[in-house]
């Protein structure tokens, strides 16, 4: 009988798995680019173009309206794409195409394929909404910027796509195959327009019932914390609040989710 | 006091899935408990017990404070060295762990799985173990337990209890080496779609660290040995059963596993693909591969296995080579005859009492062909089927004789030798397909 030792796995060799995993996702994205593109972009553009411009032009809208809404069309389109990064796909490679096998069965911990699924739902929810400025631009004309809030936009930003990977996962390892279309009637659209994203958060004060509804929805908190760091002048929620509040929910929602995603890897 | 000891070389360790062997020592009447690495230690065992991480079932309470005595007992007589603290090296001076233990690809001891709301095991004490290069076949009906056995070792399932171990690392204990060590080829193509059929090699060897170059090449080499190197570029979507089947397999060996599960790997694929399979699957066996295969295929496991598993209901109820499962049925043989016109019993009562016959069985013409009416009774022609303890060939001439002195004439004869599926309809109870 030859030796027969199992070698040791050497150190990094489970980084390596993980890189390897993520660098699958990023070459299909790549080779898929305009499909991406048009995925991410073509919502966030038509209310941007429809909100800001068509109803702008023809006096529907106030003066300054695209300023409120610009920042939080950037929260909608940070915390979505995330969340349609991890969630469809999981579905998917869960229910019936299976694939998601073939990573679980890599040499590196079951957690390292949800956190590679968490990183790479991130990574492609930050070039989605960086791509959203010169959009903006296009669109607008202008768009509120300052540099002097920068770090809070950057803060915002990641907790805001770590939000909707956190939402991505938890969704991606709960919901039935079956009921994927569910997902988008019963989730999508009550997320889409309780998060504040097309009206500040304390203007709500007049429909006190629908601001203690968005109150619950984490997009709210994204949508205020960048109208702090792009429009301080518009009444906002605190930062601090936002990122507080933001930082509770990336850790709930990432929790419960891998643990889901551990519940449906291994019986 | 004289203490005779059989030891199976480890150390006592109740910390930690281990598998505790209850050996009785006749010469002190004591009870010693050991952990034992190795399967091959069981048999030696009176009992044996799997302990889950850190806790002591209690019917093993009362048994582990005899073994806290009589350690005592055996570190007064300076027999026993103390490892740290619990643990003591009990191994005898020049017992050496047999080889073949050491060299076995799939261990598995005492596995047991229940899923959360189900009353029942759907593995129930499984115990088997398969050395480097050999070819494991996992037979049972559907539900039996097999997938549930395969999901335990290949890390996608987490037992009950029991141990289970892929070249020697336990799968629960550090899934991760366990998982480098492995790969698995489903039934149903998980296939990456997103990706062409090379890529799908490559980025699998990516994942199990084999260096680009390498990848590369054995990506090649395997899509060329498996005939799919013209299809190299293609997405897998429109792929056949074969076709995806060969492309799993390929994948499944672009990191060199040590053991290859394989899931009913020619279920609906044509002859021809079947055929191809079978042979590269023995190539794999000859590179020391070891194959753990179920299958629902009696012909395929028959001729692909070295040795065969039985399972039902969560329990292994047979375990050897087809060859010595199919002995082991009562009955060698059956051999069927049709005369040329009806008779009575006496007949049948005189086949009976030839040497070598164990049971004689009128078949019913009519009953064959789904008209029972279709002839009066009586008026059939004489049809029976014996069962044989010897070679049936044998048993042809003196059967004739017994017709003619009858003044029946031989019109029809079948030989038949058990098979497979006969052994398993014997412990089942049930035929598979």
């Amino acid at each position: 009988m030859s030796a027969v030792a199992a070698p040791a796995l050497e150190q990094g060799a489970q980084w390596r798995a993980f890189r390897a995993v993520l660098y699958r996702d990023l070459y299909v994205t790549w080779r898929e680019f305009p499909a991406f593109l048009a995925q991410v972009i073509l919502q966030p553009l038509f209310l941007l173009f429809v909100f800001g411009k068509v109803l702008g032009t023809l006096n529907y809208t106030q003066h300054g309206y695209t300023d409120l809404l610009f920042p939080g069309l950037l929260a909608l389109t940070a915390v979505l794409t995330a969340m349609q990064a991890l969630a469809f796909p999981l579905v998917a490679e869960f229910g019936w195409t299976k694939e998601i096998e073939d990573r679980l069965l890599a040499p590196m911990p079951t957690s390292y394929v949800a956190a590679e699924k968490v990183l790479f739902a991130v990574l492609r929810s930050l070039i989605a909404t960086l791509i959203m400025i010169p959009v903006g631009i296009l669109i607008l004309g202008s768009i509120p910027w300052r540099w002097d809030n920068f770090a809070l936009f950057v803060v915002a930003l990641v907790l805001g796509a770590l939000v909707g990977a956190g939402f991505g996962l938890l969704m991606g390892t709960l919901v039935r195959p079956e009921r994927i279309t569910l997902l988008f009637s019963l989730v999508f659209t009550p997320l889409l327009f309780t998060g504040c994203s097309q009206y500040p958060w304390p203007s709500l004060d007049q429909i006190r019932w629908f601001q203690v509804v968005t109150a619950c929805n984490p997009i709210t908190y994204v949508s205020e914390a960048f109208r702090g760091a792009m429009v301080p002048g518009v009444p906002h929620i605190q930062p601090w609040i936002c990122i507080l509040v933001l930082i509770v929910a990336v850790s709930v929602l990432l929790t419960v989710g891998i643990r889901g995603f551990y519940r449906r890897a291994i019986d | 006091m004289v203490v005779a000891v059989v030891v199976v070389g480890d150390v006592v360790v109740v910390v930690g899935v281990v598998v505790v062997v209850v050996v009785e020592v006749v010469v002190v009447d004591v009870v010693v408990v050991v952990s034992a690495a190795y399967a091959e230690a069981a048999p030696r065992a009176a009992r044996t017990t799997p302990i889950q991480r850190n806790q002591t079932p209690r019917r093993i309470a009362p048994v582990c404070r005899t073994v806290r005595l009589f350690v005592e007992l055996l570190q007064r007589n300076a027999i026993l060295r103390p490892l740290r603290r619990g643990a003591y090296d009990l191994t005898v001076p020049g017992h050496v762990v047999p080889e073949e233990s050491a060299g076995l690809a799939v261990e598995v001891l005492d596995l047991v799985k229940r899923y959360p709301k189900s009353r029942v095991n759907a593995v129930d004490g499984v115990s088997f173990a398969a050395a480097a290069g050999e070819v494991f076949g996992l037979l049972g009906p559907n539900g039996a337990g097999k997938t549930t056995t395969v999901g335990m070792l290949t890390t996608r399932v987490r037992p009950t209890a029991g141990v289970a171990r892929i070249g020697g690392v336990d799968v629960v204990r550090d899934p991760v080496r366990a998982r480098a060590q492995l790969a698995v080829v489903p039934q149903q193509s998980n296939l990456d779609r997103s990706i062409s059929i090379r890529d799908n090699l490559i980025f699998h060897a990516a994942y199990h660290g084999v260096p680009a170059r390498e990848r590369e090449e054995r990506a090649d080499e395997l899509l060329d040995q498996f005939g799919l190197l013209d299809r190299a570029r293609d997405r897998p979507d429109f792929f056949s059963g074969g076709q995806s089947q060969r492309v799993m397999i390929s994948r499944a060996l672009m990191h060199a596993p040590r053991v290859l599960f394989l899931d009913e790997p020619t279920t609906g694929l044509d002859p021809a693909a079947r055929l191809f399979v079978w042979d590269r699957l023995r190539e794999l066996r000859d590179s020391n591969v070891t194959l753990i295969l179920t299958t629902h295929d009696m012909d395929e496991a028959a001729l692909l296995a070295d040795r065969v598993g039985i399972m039902d209901h969560g329990h292994l109820l047979a375990l050897d080579t087809p060859a010595a499962l199919i002995s082991s049925l009562e009955g060698e043989g059956t051999l069927e005859l049709t005369a040329d016109q009806a008779a009575d019993g006496d007949v049948v009562d005189a086949l009976g009492a030839l040497a070598g016959v164990q049971k004689v069985e009128t078949v019913q013409v009519g009953a064959e062909n789904g008209s029972p009416e279709a002839r009066p009774p009586g008026a059939q022609p004489l049809r029976v089927r014996l069962y044989l303890t010897g070679d049936a060939a044998l048993c042809v001439a003196p059967a004739a004789a017994v017709l003619a002195e009858h003044g029946l004439a031989l019109q029809d004869v079948k030989l038949g030798a058990p098979t497979l599926e006969d052994v398993f309809i014997h412990l089942t109870g049930r035929t598979l397909r």
